[in-house]
């Protein structure tokens, strides 16, 4: 099983249950790599990689950049609000000059859905999606269930509870696809008015009361709420969001037993998690930056030709 | 100057003529239908053209083709925008007037028409803006818009939001007869929408219209026609509860008529998966239970015309992201083709209907003396070849716009010739122009 046949990585709606775990699978001697004195393998030297954020991200960006490094590819960022996009570039002649420069992978994010589906048709570069529109996040939801994975010893039939605006999550949809292919029970929990249409055809449950929402489940991922949304009367305030919504200490005695709790960052303390529950040792919020560059690792190594079993040695 | 067109099926909905027979075309008009004998024919002055194997019909109407001109030529222009209508059948097209500046007053609406007149190709006949520069606030001239030859006015593309304003449209039109065509939408629940709402727009992750946004301003307009008594011409009908609002209005006596497109009674809004753009439109392709309820109401007859929404574009505002694409799609070379495939070779749509859709149903919408065969009328012929079958490539278009989610796509059943005041505009695939 590799990568042969998948030009880009655009979401897990399409990818199998068995790509799925193949990628957690290499995941983990990365994840060895990175702990490593020498942080460094030579899997990806001469290899071009390059990301391109038409959103703000932090970390998303830099996990990819020392992903890259880590395995010995070259890597380059392009900063978008520098480069001629803010002169009236179109995407397409964007990606066309990067290509012309060689690089083998282009990670990208874009705030309209689709973009990198289009971008993807329109390249020779393998693309990987880091986030585009209200779609996808497929490295996200990848190193979340590998971050479960690990802690939980296995994804098969997990409860696992999505907490906030789902209506604008791509992290809740590519978590839906990927979890469901593992039987897990999805459950997605927020305000009715962030509730995206017939969610429920998805095969997830969803709740609009917290507490009723992650009750015995293994699992609450507590998504990150943008303020600006309040603005466009999808509801009356952050504060009654809070009131409602917000994730705290005492909530997790609802939740099953050994409940974890993940967020994608970067975090609205007091509005969706409390101070006290970012901080505790259930929350696996440091970890996930971690297993981010090392799920990031492995997908790069698989993409660029690599099989499971090379980086162990 | 004579034209025989000799041996095809003469489909003419307004005599309820659905025969193998001859059509005479003398000076431009219609001189009769029926068998011509064959010494006739002989006549060196007479053109004879086989049509065996063809559907003769009476020159096709879209009440609902963006032109662009003046103003934005870089999507169409008249000549171009004449040349699509020829070659897909149609011989006569109303040219919405959302172009720039808006056809709001006489002088605009003039050019329009003189520009026409000089392309020579197919009738144009513009559509006025009900206020001035689409902006839904003032009442745009209308004596002055009729004056200067508009069968219609309307606001397309942006719906009139100001209830007042849309009352007072209906009601003052009242006074020239002519229809008001409305957009039916409510911009402030469609705002940043990109398709239609529902499981696709939840699993694409794009932003939904929810088909109540069409269908809120629908029912409000009926409740204004049904108010004032003026005449409602709904643009686009594309969702389940429009066409029962419009049903209810009908049985109630309102003045009220509605068109469908091709493209909302053939595609779903499961081709919007492929984030192609050209798949973007407005309003948006729907889920299949409301395609299936726009093509029982059209084969019906609640559905009074199809009409093509032609809206051409330029490749960049369509070879982009999925967000920053324009709405539209260029329609007017597959609207008949797609209307054979899909809806008469398939079974859903008698032919005879299909006709009158194209035919007699707009002329009477626009009150124009057009859509028939009649002898003594002027000579708009569309001739069908039910047999040819294409794939469509968009590269061919004589329209500037190339935007259609159809490329690619095999059809049965294509405009073969199309005849505008006797003149044999276009033939066999190619639009045969007079002097320019």
């Amino acid at each position: 099983m590799n990568f042969d046949e998948r030009k880009d990585l655009l979401g897990l709606k399409d990818l199998s249950k068995e790509e799925i775990e193949l990628i957690l699978d290499t995941a983990v001697p990365m994840k060895d790599v990175i702990r490593r004195e020498i942080k460094k393998v030579p899997a990806l030297r001469g290899k071009g990689m390059i990301t391109v954020f038409y959103e703000n991200s932090t970390r998303t960006r830099t996990s990819f950049e020392l992903a890259g490094k880590y395995l010995s590819a070259d890597t380059s960022n392009l900063a978008v609000s520098t480069s001629s996009v803010q002169k009236g570039e179109s995407l397409k002649d964007t990606i066309k000059t990067i290509e012309m420069m060689g690089p083998d992978i282009l990670v990208m994010r874009h705030s309209m859905s689709g973009a990198p589906h289009y971008v993807a048709r329109n390249t020779t570069m393998r693309v990987i999606n880091a986030g585009d529109g209200t779609n996808e996040h497929p490295t996200q939801a990848l190193l979340d269930m590998f971050s479960i994975r690990e802690r939980k010893g296995t994804l098969e039939g997990l409860k696992v509870a999505i907490v906030g605006d789902i209506l604008h999550s791509r992290v809740a949809r590519s978590n839906i696809y990927g979890l469901s292919k593992f039987g897990c029970e999805v459950r997605v929990v927020g305000p009715s008015t962030l509730m995206p249409p017939e969610i429920e055809r998805l095969g997830v449950k969803q709740y609009f009361d917290l507490k009723e929402g992650i009750s015995g489940v293994d699992v609450i991922n507590v998504l990150r709420i943008q303020r600006e949304r309040q603005r466009t009367g999808l509801f009356p305030s952050l504060d009654e969001y809070a009131e409602l919504y917000m994730l705290r200490p005492e909530h997790l005695k609802f939740a099953g037993d050994d409940a974890i709790v993940l967020h994608p960052g970067p975090m609205n303390r007091g509005i969706e998690i409390s101070t006290e529950l970012a901080e505790s040792p259930n929350t696996l919020v440091n970890e996930q930056v971690a297993n981010g560059v090392a799920v990031r690792m492995a997908l790069l190594f698989l993409m660029m030709g690599g099989r499971k079993d090379e980086i162990a040695a | 100057m004579r034209l025989l067109l000799r041996g095809g099926r003469v489909v003419d909905p307004a005599n309820r003529i659905n025969t193998v027979t001859c059509v005479l075309v003398e000076d431009g008009r219609i001189a009769a239908i029926g068998d011509i004998p064959g010494e006739e024919s002989a006549d060196s002055g007479t053109n004879v053209i086989d049509c065996s194997g063809k559907i003769v019909c009476p020159g096709f109407i879209d009440l609902h083709a963006h032109l662009r001109e003046p103003g934005y030529e870089y999507k169409e222009d008249i000549l171009t925008g004449s040349r699509a209508a020829a070659a897909g059948g149609f011989t006569t097209v109303c040219a919405m007037p959302n172009t720039n500046p808006v056809v709001d007053n006489g002088a605009v609406a003039g050019y329009v028409a003189r520009r026409a007149r000089e392309v020579g190709i197919v009738n144009v006949l513009p559509i006025g803006s009900i206020t001035k520069g689409q902006d839904g606030e003032e009442l745009s001239e209308m004596a002055e818009l009729v004056q200067a030859g508009c069968v219609a006015v309307s606001d397309d593309g942006k719906p009139v939001m100001r209830s007042d304003i849309m009352r007072h449209a209906l009601d003052y039109a009242r006074m020239f007869d002519i229809p008001v065509l409305s957009h039916c939408e409510d911009i402030n629940l469609s705002r940043d929408g990109q398709m239609h709402e529902g499981f696709r727009s939840t699993i694409y992750g794009l932003q939904g219209i929810p088909a109540e946004a069409e269908e809120i301003m629908v029912s409000r307009d009926v409740m204004l026609a049904k108010l004032t008594g003026g005449r409602l011409h709904i643009c686009h009908v594309s969702t389940i509860e429009s066409l029962k609002i419009i049903q209810r209005a009908k049985a109630e006596g309102v003045r009220i008529t509605c068109e469908a497109t091709p493209h909302h009674l053939t595609l779903t809004d499961e081709a919007v998966g492929s984030y192609d753009a050209d798949t973007k439109v407005n309003p948006p392709l729907r889920s299949e239970e409301h395609v299936a309820a726009l093509r029982e109401a059209v084969a019906s007859g609640l559905v009074d015309c199809i009409a093509t929404d032609h809206a051409p574009h330029h490749v960049e505002s369509k070879d982009c992201e999925y967000g920053a694409a324009a709405f539209g799609i260029s329609g007017l070379e597959t609207a008949v083709a797609l209307i054979m495939d899909r809806l008469v070779n398939t079974g859903a749509l008698q032919l005879c209907t299909a006709i009158a859709l194209l035919t007699t149903r707009p002329a009477k919408i626009l009150g124009i003396d057009k859509g028939t065969l009649t002898p003594g009328s002027p000579a708009d012929i569309t001739v069908i070849d039910p047999d040819e079958v294409r794939t469509v490539d968009p590269r061919r278009f004589y329209s500037k716009g190339k935007n259609t989610p159809y490329k690619g796509v095999q059809l049965r059943g294509w405009p073969w010739m199309t005849i505008v005041d006797g003149r044999i505009v276009f033939k066999e695939g190619i639009v045969t122009e007079m002097k320019l």
